[in-house]
């Protein structure tokens, strides 16, 4: 199996995708001829053309806006948003119109619209090109949020959610663009959305997390066993909706939950892990659960070493593990 | 209640102090916050505040003494309060705050196993909270390895391995209660219609045996209880397979150890998803196992030669109270895991209690067990039900001293008699069937 970066591997599912069905069209700024900032659709403009690959606007907006219009049509848009934090503009779209159209419509009238946006710091983008915007999304029922972390992931679940009925934020780590590289084959597949993944087995305390984080646990978890600690790794992949059996499983087995994300830590998504350990797993506790995450301030900073002090990163996870799996 | 004067931990990295010197002498009053001693370590050298107002009842540290932080170093309290004793001087102090009264020993005792922070054990987490609760253990005879020597879920799943359970589940498992006398409520007295041309050998044993027919003289004050038809038909049934079957019991005894431990850890997981876990789903795959090894216990007699019979149906003797006692039988026992047993044998059981088991339920059975150990039986010779050539007696569980690698143990232990058909088996392979029983339980993983 040929071995891929995850922004070739996405550019892949959307290269088979515009093969496979002629109703999925990609439309944002820049990916047609410069094609993207990330060179995420690179070539796909000079392969299917000004109509099927379209340079927008900057305005986010009318990006998203034009995808609800052509998916209530029946095509299968996959929106880009050059960078998350520029989503924005597009939310009142996004939470008022994509996410409750099917309910609305009692049924009758669906969004079958992807949103790609590279979200998250540590690339040295500041306070506009670094933000995590998950959790304002995974809280809008009517939306799916999907986050890859690795290349296979990235393809798998990109296709699926070209195909899915309803709107999905595909939410993409752009550190690990060029950084995480693995196996991605060749021919059609794709991965659920919805379940997660075990990633790493372990006995005596697991780590949660997606995106870029979840590329991190797993080098932490390396160190954690030099220090005679089997850390279990699980990948969330979706966290709307989350696999709450998984979550359940894992804590069962290891009784120990320490959950990771960039974002900030208050009303980050890690509360909603927590709040359904303790919901339905506290028999199963053997210490506190635990949340790593960026500190409460109002954005990644561009700074190098204050850009460093925000990220949560290998070293930050492993020392929090380590004294939870002495706890 | 007295408190504690304990040690405080003096800078981060520091784990011992010095006592310098008591600022107040035994039986003197002291006022919260008053120095109360001075005491130097490694980083400091300090007078040390009393945390309570009283009178300090008892110097356990003396001047110039090196003791750990949280060591005790004496009490402070109301003249003619007694000091707790049983609470070793040297004892480490798991928290430092001194500001709460310290429990007398009959509340640590009460709220040993409630979740939150004991003083005397540390933080206990839910989770050891609930294997403590389930497995009926005593955490202060738990070690700690966590922080600050608390309690870990390993801690006590260690302990339960080591110390081999400390008892056997006192709780009846449901099939297991003790019958009213009868091994066996035959089940063609459950569905007539369904044996009347099927098993046409009943009746012709029965034509052959007429069992009473000795005349018993009646005195007065003797009584006498009309035959029911079910009485009557248990009666027939247990002569008929006496005379049928040469009736041979063996005995032998299995250490319970691992299986119980088994129970004990996966009681409470399995419960959670409605599952109850009694013995007798171990007793059931072993015996599955034993008849899988050695199939010609799977069998019957026929005129034609002996039947060996390929599904392996096991029943299970289940009371039913006043109204005597049914053999539900679980199909294929073989193909099972033990919540998938666990799970059968539960449904079986509920529906035998309220009397919705169907005629395929109670037919088919190729091997039958029962359990009369919960009445203290420890062993028994059992009945065979016909046509089956063999059914397993399973005796109380009880810990008993053993001799394990020439050294004094103490066991869970249980006799399993087994009755056999002498015509269709002979001792040596029933003693083979029996010990494969024996070695499943012993080596259960």
């Amino acid at each position: 199996m040929p071995e891929k970066t995850m922004v070739e591997a996405i550019r892949d599912a959307m290269d088979e995708e515009l093969e496979r069905d002629e109703n999925v069209f990609i439309v944002g700024e820049d990916v047609g001829q410069r094609g993207g900032v990330f060179r995420a659709t690179v070539g796909l403009f000079d392969k299917y053309g000004a109509d099927r690959v379209i340079d927008s606007p900057l305005a986010e907006l009318s990006i998203v806006g034009v995808g609800i219009g052509a998916a209530l049509y029946g095509m299968k848009p996959i929106c880009e948003i050059q960078f998350a934090d520029f989503i924005y503009p597009a939310f009142n779209q996004i939470i008022s119109e994509a996410a409750k159209m099917t309910y609305r419509s009692n049924g009758t009238w669906t969004v079958p619209m992807v949103i790609r946006a590279p979200y998250g710091g540590g690339i040295g983008g500041g306070l506009y090109h670094s933000q995590s915007v998950e959790a304002f999304f995974a809280h809008i029922p009517g939306l799916k949020v999907v986050i890859p972390s690795s290349p296979y992931d990235a393809k798998g679940l990109l296709k699926s959610a070209v195909r899915d009925p309803n709107p999905v934020i595909y939410l993409e780590p752009k550190k690990g663009y060029r950084l995480i590289k693995g196996e991605v084959p060749d021919e059609d597949y794709v991965v659920p959305i919805g379940p997660a993944r075990v990633s790493r087995s372990g006995e005596d305390l697991t780590i949660f997390a997606y995106g870029m984080m979840h590329y991190y646990a797993l080098q932490a978890a390396e160190q954690l066993e030099q220090e005679g600690y089997s850390a279990e790794v699980v990948d969330l992949r979706t966290i709307y909706p989350v696999d709450q059996k998984t979550i359940l499983d894992s804590v069962k087995k290891t009784g120990k939950a320490l959950i990771v994300h960039e974002d900030n830590l208050t009303g980050g998504y890690g509360g909603e892990i927590a709040a359904i350990i303790a919901e339905h797993g506290f028999h199963d506790l053997d210490a506190p659960v635990r949340r790593l995450a960026g500190p409460d301030v109002p954005a990644v900073p561009f700074s190098h070493p204050m850009q460093e002090w925000f990220m949560v990163n290998p070293e930050k996870i492993f020392k929090s593990a380590l004294e939870l799996a002495r706890y | 209640m007295p408190e504690k004067v304990i040690m405080p931990q003096l800078g981060e990295s520091v784990v011992e102090g010095t006592l310098i010197k008591w600022l107040v002498k035994e039986g003197d009053r002291v006022e919260e916050f008053d120095s109360l001693m001075e005491v130097e370590s490694a980083k400091v050298n300090t007078e040390i505040p009393s945390p309570a107002t009283g009178t300090l009842l008892k110097i356990l540290v003396e001047e110039g003494n090196t003791v750990k932080a949280g060591t005790i170093l004496g009490w402070i309290g109301d003249p003619e309060e007694k000091i707790p004793t049983g609470d070793g001087n040297y004892v480490e102090e798991v928290y430092s705050e001194t500001t709460q009264p310290i429990q007398t020993q009959s509340e640590v005792v009460a709220s040993k196993q409630d979740i939150g922070r004991n003083r005397d054990l540390g933080f206990i987490s839910p989770v050891v909270a609930r294997l403590a609760r389930e497995n009926n253990i005593d955490l202060s005879l738990i070690q700690g390895t966590g922080n600050n020597n608390r309690i870990t879920k390993k801690d006590v799943l260690q302990f339960i391995e080591k110390s081999g359970g400390s008892e056997v589940d006192s709780e009846t498992p449901a099939w297991e209660t003790p019958g009213e006398g009868d091994l066996f409520r035959p089940t063609e007295l459950q569905f007539p219609d369904r044996f009347k041309s099927t098993q046409p050998a009943v009746g012709k044993i029965e034509e052959k045996v007429s069992p009473t027919k000795v005349q018993t003289p009646v005195s007065s004050g003797d009584q006498i209880i009309p035959l029911t038809k079910m009485r009557k038909a248990i009666a027939d049934h247990m002569v008929m397979s006496k005379h049928t079957s040469p009736h041979v019991t063996t005995v032998m005894e299995a250490d319970m150890k691992l299986v119980s431990n088994h129970l004990k850890i996966n009681k409470e997981l399995f419960s959670r998803q409605g599952i109850r876990l009694t013995y007798s789903s171990y007793f059931v795959a072993a015996t599955a196992l034993a008849l899988r090894a050695y199939p010609l216990v799977n069998s019957s007699w026929t005129e034609n030669g002996i039947l060996v019979k390929n599904a392996i149906n096991i029943g299970l003797a289940t009371s039913l109270e006043e109204e005597g006692l049914i053999v539900p039988v679980i199909k294929n026992a073989d193909g099972y895991s033990i919540s998938g047993l666990a799970r059968v044998i539960g449904d079986l059981v509920n529906r035998a209690r309220s009397h919705q088991l169907k005629p395929d339920d109670v037919t088919d059975g190729t091997f039958s067990i029962t359990n009369h150990g919960t009445a203290g039986s420890l062993f028994a010779t059992p009945v065979i039900n016909q046509p089956q050539a063999g059914i397993l007696g399973v005796g109380a569980i009880k810990k008993r001293v053993v001799v394990i690698n020439d050294a004094i143990a103490i066991r869970p232990m249980v006799y399993l008699s087994f009755t056999f058909d002498h015509r269709i088996l002979d001792g040596s392979t029933a003693d083979n069937f029996l010990a494969k029983i024996v070695s499943v339980l012993e080596n259960w993983q």
